[in-house]
């Protein structure tokens, strides 16, 4: 069998996986969110946190939940590091600089895992296990709660009442994500991943002497890394460490646990609206975007364009040979569709088009299928963006859901698509404009520039993946990185909770026969257009100096 | 004002509890459980796929090790000793610098793009090498015979496989060196390769650790 065949078989595999899971965790996902009943662990959390579940929050009070508890975790998680010299479990490790703690606890709260350490030499278990790992399910959960209260904003009307957010995060992780993870991580330990809290430890080596390991809760990180999007490595390769994604098997297992959530919950919003259809046509959107990109990401790894992989015959560098270039190419567009960022190649290393194809992907908002809930919200304001834009062109007061998109709408959704281009292109701006932050390149050219892009697109779109050739450990990259993953994360939540409360507010419009129909194929067409258009002319000049003039190099 | 103050205290106060009781929740029961269950059903895997050779490990099965000479006076880098089969090769691999009590190897890839000089040369270099230490007196390397696993890094430069190709490239050297014949080589090439999981699922591979135990019980008996 050829390596292209068994690339697109894989492919295939993983869309045959995700349809099976598809109906049922989207079903289920619905029915967590929409429950009356509180399970007694919940209770019993509820008790510990103070908070009546009950309760139903309009848009403000649900915002400042969001914000009070990712305030609490950055602060939680800074410390934490700030004082790992002095925490007992954590190796004997020291404590991580100012500027790097606070990256990395943006990084970590914004879902994004941006990461300038290296994992196996600076944070010790009490930092990876109790307070990485943490953030790995807990900013999952809000991003699916903040999802949840937009897809209420729809579904409710004549009540500014969007949920209430303790109950929403507490559901998010202990019905949905806890469950999951469990399950996965011991079907990553059955493929080879390490789950010990052994210390620093030698292992003997083959021709005498021996290595030194650091040991690890692994598997039970690495599960909720890709299922939650987040994306931060235990190890500094990532899942391209074997003791993270040991064998192919576990390589397309962590690419279904990025996918499975994001595209279920296009069934929950179905389910939840009350129309199905509406679901499947944003299911559409996303899923045909994901196929071709993957499809074109698989082509130009393996068509292996550029000097260095001309003369050593395959784009090979800084891919294993466990997964090649097929199981690469599947996981790379994976995590830049998503918001996850995990790596199991490095993305730096892939061709020109390539690098730009991942690059694109964030740029687009990582809506196809996007991050746990951030894909939903995402695509969602897209669609708002894309009734818009057909109301103009036929003279109509456009309407979504049989809700109207008035004034305060648009103005909600167009401030959410300005937010992350705005900090993307303006840090890459300053910071090529400034002396010292190109002396981080590893690169020099089109791809130097391509590094600095990349870590802001990656930043500000809350991906956290990297052209890992860029030394991000300087004081420049940490503050401004870590001020782009807090910006790009909750500023648009701002909007999508203000717009929910807006749309929560209204009565329904009733459908007449000028209704632009929005669970029809023409309108997946029509969506997918709009998303192309917008990322397309907000990007293409700096894409055009990076990755595309690369590509049309080699 | 004072009442904003005490609301924004009090939600505040709520965050803050409320990750703390996840924290035991995500952060302490879920990953106890998770080790504990673990380390009764998957002991080997879980603490390292440790492998032994004679009674002494050797390493892990799926990280993957060096098979160099010991380094001269007045060599930078060791050279390969030709007797062992030899992985890919790992110039994305760096050394301890913080917390430097330790000698952690770090994980990790070169990040050089397909223009990058250092890659070109890197690969130009290594392609020269493997033609070289693999060619004997009545076998020839051609360099499209060289796959691109064998001169290009990995992504984590821990890679514990070769491609089929980069082994069987290997066998008259393997051979000559340990005076065995090249079908005897190439059957333990052949028992060692692990094929595309389900016939599709990865890329058929080559474990470097386990083909040279298997190469010294050999060359033992």
């Amino acid at each position: 069998m050829s390596p292209v065949l068994a690339g697109v078989l894989q492919l295939l595999a993983l869309i045959a996986a995700l349809a099976l899971s598809y109906r049922p965790l989207g079903d289920y996902m619905a029915r967590v969110y929409s429950s009356d009943k509180h399970l007694r662990v919940e209770k019993w959390i509820y008790k510990g946190i103070g908070a009546n579940p009950g309760v139903e929050m309009r848009w403000p009070a649900y915002l400042r939940g969001v914000l009070a508890f990712s305030a609490a975790s950055v602060l939680f998680l800074y410390l934490l590091q700030r004082l790992q010299g002095s925490l007992p479990g954590s190796l004997g490790f020291v404590s991580i600089d100012p500027d790097q703690a606070f990256n990395t606890a943006a990084s970590f709260v914004a879902n994004t895992n941006w990461q300038s350490y290296y994992g196996e030499q600076a944070m010790g278990h009490v930092v990876q296990t109790g307070g990485l790992a943490v953030q790995n399910f807990v900013s999952a959960a809000v991003g699916i709660a903040v999802a949840v209260a937009l897809v209420r904003g729809f579904a409710r009307s004549r009540t500014g009442e969007l949920g209430n957010f303790w109950a929403d995060l507490v559901r998010g992780t202990v019905r949905i994500l806890l469950p999951i993870a469990v399950i996965g991580a011991l079907v990553l330990v059955a493929c080879g991943a390490i789950q010990n809290f052994a210390g620093i430890h030698e292992v003997g080596q083959f021709m005498g002497g021996s290595q030194q390991w650091n040991g690890g809760a692994v598997a039970s990180q690495e599960v909720i890394k890709e299922l939650g999007t987040n994306g931060g490595g235990y190890f500094n390769a990532n899942s391209a460490h074997p003791f993270e994604n040991p064998n192919p098997l576990s390589n397309l297992f962590e690419v279904y646990l990025i996918l499975v959530i994001p595209f279920a919950l296009t069934r929950t919003f179905g389910r939840m609206v009350g129309s199905l259809k509406q679901g499947y046509a944003i299911l559409g959107t996303m899923a045909t975007i994901w196929v071709v990109f993957t499809g074109l990401m698989m082509w130009t790894e393996f068509a292996h364009n550029g000097p260095a992989f001309d003369l050593a015959g395959g784009a090979m560098e800084g891919k294993e040979t466990r997964f090649g270039i097929g199981g690469s190419s599947i996981f790379a567009v994976a995590t830049t569709l998503t918001s996850t960022g995990a790596v199991n190649s490095f993305h730096s290393s892939y061709t020109g088009f390539g690098g730009g194809i991942t690059m694109l992907g964030m740029q687009l908002g990582e809506i196809a299928p996007g991050g746990v809930g951030s894909g939903l919200y995402g695509m969602l304001i897209m669609a708002i963006i894309a009734v818009f834009i057909a109301g103009l062109m036929v003279g109509r007061t456009p309407e979504y859901l049989g809700k109207k998109i008035g004034t305060r709408e648009i103005k909600f959704a167009a401030c959410y698509i300005l937010i992350t281009p705005a900090l993307v292109l303006c840090f890459t701006a300053v910071a090529m404009a400034l002396d010292t932050p190109s002396n981080s390149m590893t690169n020099s050219g089109a791809h130097g520039f391509s590094e600095i892009l990349y870590a802001y697109t990656s930043g500000a779109n809350n991906n956290g993946s990297a052209f890992a050739g860029l030394n991000a450990d300087t004081q420049w990259f940490n503050s401004t990185i870590g001020i782009a993953m807090l910006l790009g994360r909750f500023l648009p939540m701002v909007f999508v909770l203000a717009l929910a409360g807006s749309l929560a507010e209204q009565k329904p419009v009733p459908e007449t026969a000028g209704t632009l129909r929005t669970e029809k194929p023409l309108f997946t067409g029509l969506l997918v257009g709009t998303i192309m258009i917008i990322t397309g002319l907000t990007y293409f000049p700096a894409l055009a100096l990076g990755p595309l003039a690369e590509g049309l190099a080699a | 004002m004072n009442n904003s103050a005490a609301n924004t205290g009090r939600v505040l106060w709520a965050g803050l509890r409320a990750l703390l009781v996840l924290t035991v929740v995500c952060g302490v029961l879920y990953p106890l459980a998770v080790t504990g269950i673990a380390q009764l059903a998957f002991p080997g895997n879980a603490n390292g796929s440790e492998v032994k050779a004679d009674g002494k490990v050797v390493g892990s099965e799926l990280i993957g090790q060096t098979y160099n000479l010991p380094l001269k006076d007045g060599e930078e880098t060791a050279a390969p000793d030709l007797r062992w089969f030899q992985p890919r090769p790992s110039n994305g691999l760096g050394a301890n610098s913080v917390n430097t009590q330790y000698s952690i190897i770090l994980s990790g890839a070169t990040n050089r793009s397909g223009d990058n000089e250092d890659l070109i040369q890197w690969v130009k270099d290594a392609k020269a090498a493997v033609i070289k230490d693999n060619s004997t007196a009545d076998y020839k390397v051609k360099p499209s015979d060289v796959p691109a696993d064998a001169v290009t890094s990995s992504g984590s430069g821990l890679d514990p496989h070769i491609s089929p190709q980069y082994a069987k490239l290997q066998v008259h050297r393997i051979a000559e060196q340990n005076n065995l014949t090249v079908p005897q080589v190439d059957k333990l090439v052949a028992d060692h390769t692990d094929d595309r999981i389900l016939g599709f699922i990865g890329e058929p591979r080559v474990n470097v650790l386990q083909l040279n135990i298997a190469l010294k019980e050999l060359t033992k008996g």
